[in-house]
């Protein structure tokens, strides 16, 4: 398990991560090591098994479409860095969405 | 007065404030009291809520005195992990990123706990986001172990468990993704318990890894964790993974003993890499539950090795997406850029440590195209097996035992360079967060440096009756003193 | 297809795909109980679930659920025994969580197909998939521009946030654009039939994209397909898929490769411009949402959804034509435009089936169109249609009248016949009255009278006018005529 500069550089600007080269030498290292460690679930035949995420198996676990109380405006942006007449403030958008 | 207080179990000190013996706010004010005294030392506390604590215990006493019928933790101080939400009150998860973040709800936990009258007396250090075995992690300083202030006390719920430990609190709230609840409960000579997963709505439970993620009690006696845990358990509208049935009474089956109870000795989890301090205490624990009436049989969880691989892929990647809400729009921390991408992704470098980053790489480069299925999906099948093991082990027997952690409490910095070193103090408690099924940490004794050594009792999904049941046993006749000693122990209360 | 073929072809067959998007009219979001109700103050309508806060958790709507289910059983979609909700990961303002909860591979509805007719006659175009999703919020962008590019900054709004969305994916089975609007129209009619949206482009509350390819006539490989993005009305898809269909066959004679692109189109430059080249697929390292849990919907809930649906576009023109005699373009008007059910009400009032028909084709949709009302909520209850019919067929209002009447109707002045009598707009048919300005008419145009006399039939049109015009157009005119004659003709 090995990986490139660039590789953990993308994977930084996926996870909207600004890291130092410095950083990114670092983690090159540790994250080559943890996955590595972590490929050794691939050891394990798994044919026709099924994936788990939750031991206790629920299904329609449904809302019945009743309003609740919303946020009063101030409340709603109240925990906001940077506000304007009501709206959460964010530097300017460069490009289309993902 | 106070030193009789804060030694007290918070059953004693609900029987003596019913009785009239001694106000909701007197108890209060002696834990808050020993909370800021011993703080100094342990760094336990984020936030210490004097005034809102002593409201909160004369209000109760002004209810008791006229006449109003009181939750079962009525005026009991609780030291409650930072990792809950609670409304109007600093909530940071141990993280620069969320410093001063005040959110406008509360935790169904929280919620829960005032239910039942227990009076928080403040919000407790963690590894940033839950993500660490030793509360070194945190954005504001370790907390350190009230039995030697040289060594951790475990995390991440280290916070909660040093309050605990050193008498600020009788109860604490802890949440365990990987063991955050057990290992540090072994590490400071406290009862310490993950739920069946889903039996403790996950609502306000600041997400790390939301299929593992389970809030949980830590107490210095094991009725103590019980009440806890029954304040807090049961169904929640609010949390799509929670139980729908009503939580099982784990108080009607607590004084009933080991005899007949079939034990079954994890032959994985005996083998090398296991301090022989430990290995000690716990085989001693063993041999006292047989004496007790407990069979005790040998199994096999051929497939547990591969618990901490698995959960090192499930965890990293679920919290890659979880903390992509950070991002300086919201709430929390921003640092400002000329776009938003740059805003967000220096806001997210500035606001993150070192460890919470590595695990949101690791997640983002598990989840990123092509790695899904050998990655992810792969570790999700595991599970399946791990789980599959357990049930087959339940066939032969009620419970199982283990150490709770390989070693006893490691000094502060040892670990702390070598990130995988780190993760293996949670190769014995992983496996139960990947079965979500429910286990609990008790102390069995000191090891030959004086340091407390916790055994780990693990049940079937919803079977923490008898969890408690085993545990209640064994800690009566084993009557471990969890008053912290030693050199460099934390001042003891006076 | 290798490059030379596309060179040298000269005749390109257009290769389409729709991707449609859907606002929900449910009560509150998909996820927490936010009520939905446009024009809200900016994030009033949001919540710390919608708002993404730390800890908040996601619980599903069954509205939503049943609204999904309605739509794929009106498209003919086998509904999921298990489907899943995954996290669509990618980092953008207007999102409170940096992911999407959407369905990724097992959408509640797959496999269904949709009919539509367009000038090349009737095709059937296959429907991939229907799945559930979250909406987004909305970027006010400040600058001199006021669009995203060239802004300041931007300000976001949340009250959209978390709203329930339905994405529909056609096959690739579009071949022009004139079937792309017919499928889209269509699809918005049952979705309007089945009141599961407003369904306006226009305000965003029904979004289409296209996926657009050429080939050369014959082949059988795809092209490189370019997506289409922006159109807020059937027109501008049309005019969109007319205008890439061109474009891509302009690059591909004069040799060079289609670029894979996303293009945004211009409503007024009337042109499609790129809005980003994808170098590398977008990695949105979907996995399941662990925080929900699968949606198992049971046969019987399934069954009684299917039991209470409407009737839809397709049924009620067949019906309209085979049972109601109505044109079948008549029909096509009536049901797009959601008159149909006030046909319905009308005939039911007793009102004949065509003459009724005729009065909501013309008048009323006129109306509609005048007033910027939507036809299918005209205010207008199907006995009142059958009472003005019944009035002019008893001779009791000519059509001038009635119309006026019809619009006071509209206006919400009454019913026809109230009006009728408020106005006393009865036709004069009785002969007493009728006969005094008959005399009238006689004594100020003589000459009139003495052609009429002399037998100039024609001549009695003037002296008709007059009558209608000294009675205020009330007086019948058969009546008017027959007296004439009578007075001057003794006939
Ligand atoms: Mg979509
Ligand atoms: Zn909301």
């Amino acid at each position: 398990m090995s990986l490139t500069v660039d590789e953990v550089r993308h994977v930084a600007r996926l996870a909207r991560l600004a890291l130092s080269d410095d950083e990114l030498e670092a983690l090159r290292g540790q994250l080559a090591d943890i996955l590595a460690y972590a490929e050794k679930v691939g050891e394990v035949a798994v044919d026709g098994v099924p994936a788990t995420s939750h031991a206790y198996p629920l299904a329609n676990v449904l809302r019945e479409d009743q309003p609740r109380p919303s946020l009063a405006a101030e409340d709603a942006i109240s925990s906001a860095p940077q506000a304007e007449d009501g709206r959460f403030h964010v530097p300017r958008i460069v490009g289309e969405q993902a | 007065m106070s030193v009789d207080l804060v030694t007290r179990t918070a059953a004693e000190l609900r029987d003596q404030m019913s009785a009239g013996e001694v106000s909701a706010v007197e108890v209060v004010g002696a834990h808050l009291a020993r909370a800021r005294a011993v703080d100094t030392e342990i760094n336990a506390f984020l936030k210490l809520m004097d005034e809102q604590a002593l409201d909160h215990a004369a209000d109760i006493d002004r209810r008791r005195a006229a006449g109003e019928a009181l939750g079962p933790l009525a005026g009991v101080p609780l030291a409650l992990k930072d990792i809950l939400a609670t409304a109007g009150i600093e909530t940071t998860c141990g993280s620069r990123i969320l410093e001063h973040y005040r959110p406008n709800y509360d935790a169904t936990a929280v919620q829960r706990l005032r239910a039942a009258d227990a009076v928080v007396i403040g919000k407790t250090n963690m590894d940033e986001f839950a993500m660490g075995s030793s509360t070194e992690n945190s954005a504001f300083g370790p907390t350190r172990n009230p039995w030697d202030t040289d060594r951790v006390p475990g995390g991440s719920s280290g916070g909660s468990t040093a309050a605990v430990a050193a008498f600020a609190a009788p109860l604490g709230i802890g949440t365990d993704t990987g063991g955050s609840i057990r290992q540090p409960a072994a590490l400071c000579g406290l009862v310490g318990m993950k739920p069946t997963y889903g039996r403790v709505s996950r609502y306000g439970l600041i997400a790390f890894a939301s299929s593992l993620d389970q809030v949980g009690p830590i107490a210095r006696s094991v009725t103590d964790a019980a009440l806890l845990h029954s304040a807090i358990a049961g169904p929640d509208p609010l949390d799509s993974t929670s139980i729908p049935t009503p939580a099982e009474d784990v108080m009607a089956s607590l004084d009933r003993g080991l005899d007949g109870l079939r034990v079954g000795v994890v032959a994985e989890f005996m083998g090398e890499g296991m301090a022989e301090g430990v290995r000690a205490r716990v085989t001693e624990a063993i041999a006292r539950m047989e004496k007790l009436g407990a069979e005790v049989v040998d199994v096999s969880l051929p497939h547990v090795s591969y618990g901490v691989p698995a959960y090192y892929l499930i965890a990293p990647s679920e919290c890659s997406s979880n903390l992509s809400r950070y991002d300086g729009v919201r709430y929390g921390m921003r640092v400002d850029g000329d776009t938003a991408e740059q805003m967000m992704a220096r806001t997210r470098a500035a606001g993150f440590g070192a460890e919470v980053k590595r695990r949101i790489m690791v997640g983002t480069y598990a989840l990123s195209a092509g790695y899904y299925d050998a990655y992810y999906a792969q570790a999700q099948r595991v599970r399946t097996l791990i789980s599959r093991d357990f049930s087959k082990a339940y066939e032969r027997c009620d419970i199982l035992v283990s150490a709770t952690s390989p070693t006893t409490a490691f000094p502060l910095g040892e670990k702390t360079a070598d990130p995988l070193a780190m993760y293996l103090n949670d190769i014995y408690t992983i496996p139960s967060n990947l079965a979500g099924a429910p286990a609990l940490s008790l102390p069995v004794g000191l090891d030959d440096q004086g340091l407390p050594v916790g055994l780990q009792i693990m049940a079937p999904v919803l079977a923490e009756p008898v969890l408690f049941q085993a545990a209640r046993a064994l800690e009566a006749d084993l009557g471990f003193d969890p008053t912290p000693r030693g050199p460099n122990a934390v001042t003891a209360p006076s | 297809m290798s490059a030379p073929a596309i060179e040298q072809a000269r005749e390109y067959e257009a290769v389409i795909g729709l991707e449609v998007h859907v606002e929900l009219a449910t009560r509150t979001k998909m996820f927490c109980g936010c009520a939905i109700d446009f024009g809200g103050d900016p994030n009033t309508r949001t919540c710390p679930i919608c708002l993404g806060q730390p800890g908040t958790l996601p619980v599903v709507n069954r509205s939503a659920v049943e609204h999904a289910i309605r739509l794929g059983l009106a498209l003919g979609c086998s509904i999921s025994p298990s489907s899943q909700f995954h996290r669509k990961n990618y980092f953008y303002p207007d999102m409170p969580k940096n992911y999407q909860i959407s369905q990724y591979d097992v959408p509640i509805c797959v496999g269904g197909e949709l009919e539509v007719t367009a000038d090349a006659g009737a095709r059937r175009v296959g429907i991939t998939r229907v799945h559930m999703e979250e909406d987004t919020g909305k970027s006010l962008h400040v600058g001199v521009s006021g669009r995203i590019h060239g802004a300041e900054y931007s300000l976001i709004d949340y009250n959209r946030a978390g709203i329930p969305l339905l994405e529909i994916v056609s096959e690739p089975d579009i071949r022009s654009a004139d079937e792309a609007r017919a499928y889209l129209s269509e699809l918005r009619a049952i979705v309007l039939a089945l009141g599961i949206s407003d369904a306006k482009l226009e305000e965003g509350s029904m979004r289409c994209d296209a996926n657009i390819s050429l080939r050369p006539v014959g082949h059988t490989v795809f092209g490189t397909r370019v997506e289409v993005k922006n159109m807020n009305s059937l027109r501008s898809l049309g005019r969109a898929i007319t205008f890439e269909i061109a474009r891509q066959a302009e690059v591909l004679r004069s040799g060079e490769p289609v670029v894979q692109e996303t293009r945004h189109w211009n409503e007024d430059a009337g042109a499609t411009s790129t809005l980003r080249v994808k170098e590398e697929v977008d990695d949105y390292r979907y996995f399941p949402d662990p925080d929900l849990v699968p949606v198992e919907p049971a046969a019987e809930w399934i069954e009684q959804i299917r039991a209470r649906l409407p009737e839809l576009p397709a049924a009620a023109r067949a019906r309209l034509v085979d049972r109601r005699g109505l044109a079948p373009a008549q029909a096509d008007v009536l049901v797009g435009a959601g008159l149909h059910r006030l046909l319905d009400a009308a005939v039911a009032e007793g009102a004949p089936p065509i003459e009724a028909a005729n009065w909501l084709a013309n008048e009323v949709t006129a109306w509609c169109a005048e007033n910027g009302v939507d036809p299918a909520s005209a205010p207008l209850q199907g006995e009142d249609l059958a009472e003005l019919v019944a009035l002019v067929r008893d001779g009791t209002l000519s059509s001038k009248l009635a119309r006026q009447v019809l619009v006071d109707v509209l206006e919400g002045k009454g019913g026809p016949r109230e009006i009728v009598a408020q106005r006393g707009l009865e036709q004069i048919s009785d002969t007493g009255a009728l006969q005094a300005a008959v005399d009238q008419a006689i004594e100020q145009a003589p000459d009139a009278a003495e052609q009429v006399r002399a037998g100039n039939d024609k001549a009695i049109g003037a002296l008709v006018g007059a009558v209608m015009r000294a009675t205020g157009g009330k007086a019948n005119p058969q009546m008017v005529n027959q007296l004439l004659r009578q007075r001057l003709t003794g006939g």
